[in-house]
């Protein structure tokens, strides 16, 4: 793709073009993970970077994601900007002790002398029909992590841009994938001036309820607002596209106008991103709510075999009886 | 139990018995490379020399005698409340200070938490070391100014930050080299294991610097290993080497040897330093629940200090004013570290929200906001 140039691409295309331009404008970003080189990673996001710049700046790593992370934050030390690939939510967790303990932490520790410019990779969520671990939204298990920023966008132009400036941060950054959606297209201009990265937009305007997610669940809530116009309902959507930190002037901003607020996530209810905002939200602007904030998500059950996602998984139905009650009150 | 941990527990040999043993050296005794027996009698290795002037040779006793001294003070600070915990290397001096004179100034080093040793050959002023075991910070020097990275206490985890720098050491051509203390009980560790897959299929110029000091808490080496620990290093594609904890001489000499291969090229090296935990595992542990006596005795007949203040003095290298000049130094670093710490200030309220993101993170400002509020609530009341 040429620079500066509009676009319609898939976000497997878009993050695969935010990446090559990084490689392209800072030598210290190297590209790291299993199986990122020859084959370009599991979802091709990598296709082709090791064949432009090398085995020695898109690297492929022995199978120990412990061990991907660790090596990352000692790169981190001496000055380069790794971008991490984990190759499924799943299998994040070895890798969970060096996030949270040392990576998280490493900042702060040093009293601010050390940055720790990491990004890790995530394709997340289920809709793929794969296997058990290939499935999870881990998300939260993040955003409650001091010192780590959370972000996942919905979209190939979000895709681009958030992996520009998840690079560029000197935070770490876990950038969730919305693997489901890898193969959406969608338009992506790579001369815009891009908004802030942890800011959340309003994906459709609507005065009676505001539907928020991010992620896979964008999608889903913009259906259920088309499906609920048609019954006259005014649904909000907006697209939250950082969990941590979360952008609650932007959705109070949404509620105090439309009143109810449905949160949506494939993660499960239970201590998940949308208790957060639920909580938050019902501190902030009580005295607006036309209803209790409502939460569509996972159940507290482990992700099923892909025989029974569909009913696991917040679709359309669910989202829309969730508006429904909400509207009822 | 080990060939050599089963020697370690015979009794001392007569000066007889150790010169015969010196000129005729058996297979397990080559296993572990010494320099300067716990008798202070310069013996030769195949492998390892060392060539040092009197000047160099008292250099590394007033390391270990003012890292000793300051190691004893901290845990006297701990005992009258002004630490929280301290972590006491006693007995390790050799195996730090020997490899802690090793390194350039450009090498790159990732300690535990019991590092004070190396710390010194760093130049970290000891009293950095002690916030964290007073409460005032979890670290806090920049490590980039020392080439000391900062304390790490989840154990293990700190040999892949290591082995990931030194791949960066590699992708910038320097010709550093990077070492990474752990101990016995990290050898379990899978981030041990995963540090020694990455550096060898990446060839990184990185030495594994394990000291074996025979006790993780309360469990033996033998919970930890069925093998002697530096023989992994050849399931993994590099050399892997016994060195005597408590030798300074054999420790400088194995890892100036490690490095100096680490920096040619030559990829990672592990040095087991064979040595022994004198004091407890921290200032909270008892040691008396799980250890006798009688091995903390057969250790101390192998004291690193005193085997080459014996080697000093018998090669007339130092003198009695030397030994004096030094007590008194000692005295006045106890002194020094000992004010420090009292007058340590406790940080203000405010920086639990500090340095956690570099960029800024809007829950932190609005959570800062907050609770700044609600202190500032009480001065209004005029409490």
């Amino acid at each position: 793709m040429a620079a500066g140039s509009t676009e319609k691409l898939s976000i497997v295309k878009a993050i695969n073009a935010s990446l090559r331009k990084s490689l392209e404008t800072d030598n210290k970003v190297v590209i790291m993970g299993e199986d990122v080189g020859k084959l370009g990673g599991v979802f091709r996001v990598t296709d082709g970077l090791q064949k432009d710049f090398g085995e020695e700046r898109v690297i492929d790593t022995p199978l120990a994601e412990s061990g991907i992370v660790g090596t990352a934050i000692g790169l981190a030390l001496r000055g380069y900007r790794p971008v991490v690939e984990i190759q499924f939510d799943g299998f994040v967790f070895p890798a969970y002790d060096q996030i949270v303990t040392q990576l998280a932490k490493m900042h702060a520790r040093a009293l601010g002398k050390v940055k720790m410019p990491v990004v890790i990779r995530i394709p997340y969520g289920g809709g793929i029909g794969a296997v058990e671990h290939h499935s999870e939204s881990p998300e939260a298990l993040f955003a409650h992590v001091a010192g780590l920023k959370c972000v996942s966008p919905s979209n190939a132009s979000d895709a681009y841009w958030m992996m520009q400036q998840a690079i560029a941060s000197d935070d770490p950054v876990i950038y969730f994938e919305p693997k489901r959606r890898y193969h959406d297209r969608s338009e992506v201009n790579t001369s815009a001036i891009p908004g802030p990265l942890h800011a959340a937009r309003v994906e459709r305007a609507g005065t009676d309820l505001t539907l928020a997610a991010y992620g896979p669940m964008v999608k889903v809530c913009r259906d259920a607002a088309a499906a609920a116009a048609e019954e006259g309902k005014s649904i909000e959507v907006l697209d939250l596209r950082s969990i941590s930190p979360i952008d609650f002037d932007g959705i109070e901003e949404s509620v105090r106008k439309t009143g109810r607020l449905v949160i949506v996530h494939e993660a499960p209810v239970f201590f998940g991103s949308g208790a957060e905002v639920a909580a938050r939200i019902t501190e902030r602007c009580f005295y607006h709510l036309e209803a209790p904030v409502l939460r569509v998500g996972g159940f507290h059950a482990p992700y099923p075999p892909s025989r029974l996602e569909d009913e696991y998984l917040p679709g359309l139905d669910r989202v829309l009886d969730a508006v429904d009650r909400a509207l009822a009150y | 139990m080990t060939v050599d941990s089963t020697a370690a527990r015979k009794p001392r040999r007569s000066s007889s018995t150790k010169r015969t043993r010196a000129k005729q050296p058996t297979a397990d005794q080559t296993q572990l490379v010494q320099l300067l027996t716990p008798e202070g009698e310069r013996v030769e290795h195949p492998d390892y020399s060392i060539d040092l002037t009197p000047e160099e040779l008292r250099g590394l006793y007033r390391d270990m005698v003012l890292t000793r001294r300051f190691d004893a003070e901290a845990t006297t600070l701990q005992r009258q409340g002004e630490l929280g915990l301290w972590a006491s290397l006693l007995g390790q001096e050799a195996a730090q200070i020997g490899s802690g004179r090793a390194l350039r100034d450009d090498d790159y080093v990732f300690p535990t938490y019991r590092e004070h040793g190396v710390a010194w050959c760093r130049d970290v002023d000891p009293t950095n070391l002690l916030g964290m075991f007073r409460g005032v910070n979890n670290g806090g020097w920049d490590p980039n100014s020392n080439n000391f990275h900062l304390y790490t206490i989840v154990i293990g985890s700190q040999t892949l930050h290591a082995t990931g720098y030194a791949m960066g050491v590699a992708k910038d051509g320097a010709d550093s080299a990077v070492i990474a203390y752990f101990g016995d009980g990290a050898s379990s560790q899978g981030d041990v294991a995963e540090a020694f897959t990455f550096s060898a299929v990446y060839n990184a110029p990185v030495v594994f610097f394990c000291q074996n000091n025979q006790w993780a808490i309360s469990e033996p080496t033998e919970r930890q290993t069925r093998v002697p620990l530096y023989q992994r290093a050849q399931g993994y594609g590099f050399p892997g080497v016994r060195v005597d904890g408590n030798d300074v001489l054999a420790c400088l000499a194995v890892t100036r040897a490690a490095l100096e291969r680490a920096r040619s090229g030559q990829g990672p090296m592990l040095v087991e330093a064979y040595t022994y935990r004198m004091g407890a595992h921290t200032t909270s542990d008892d040691p008396t629940r799980y250890r006798a006596d009688e091995e903390r005795e057969l250790w101390e007949a192998k004291d690193p200090i005193l085997r080459l203040r014996t080697y000093l003095t018998r090669e007339e290298f130092a003198d009695e004013e030397f030994f004096t000049a030094l007590e008194q130094e000692s005295d006045a670093l106890a002194k020094r570290v000992r004010d420090a710490v009292r007058s340590m200030p406790d940080p203000d309220h405010m920086a639990i929200f500090e340095n956690i993101y570099a960029d800024g993170h809007a829950l932190v400002d609005e959570e800062r906001a907050q609770f700044a509020a609600y202190q500032a609530s009480f001065a209004e009341e005029g409490h």
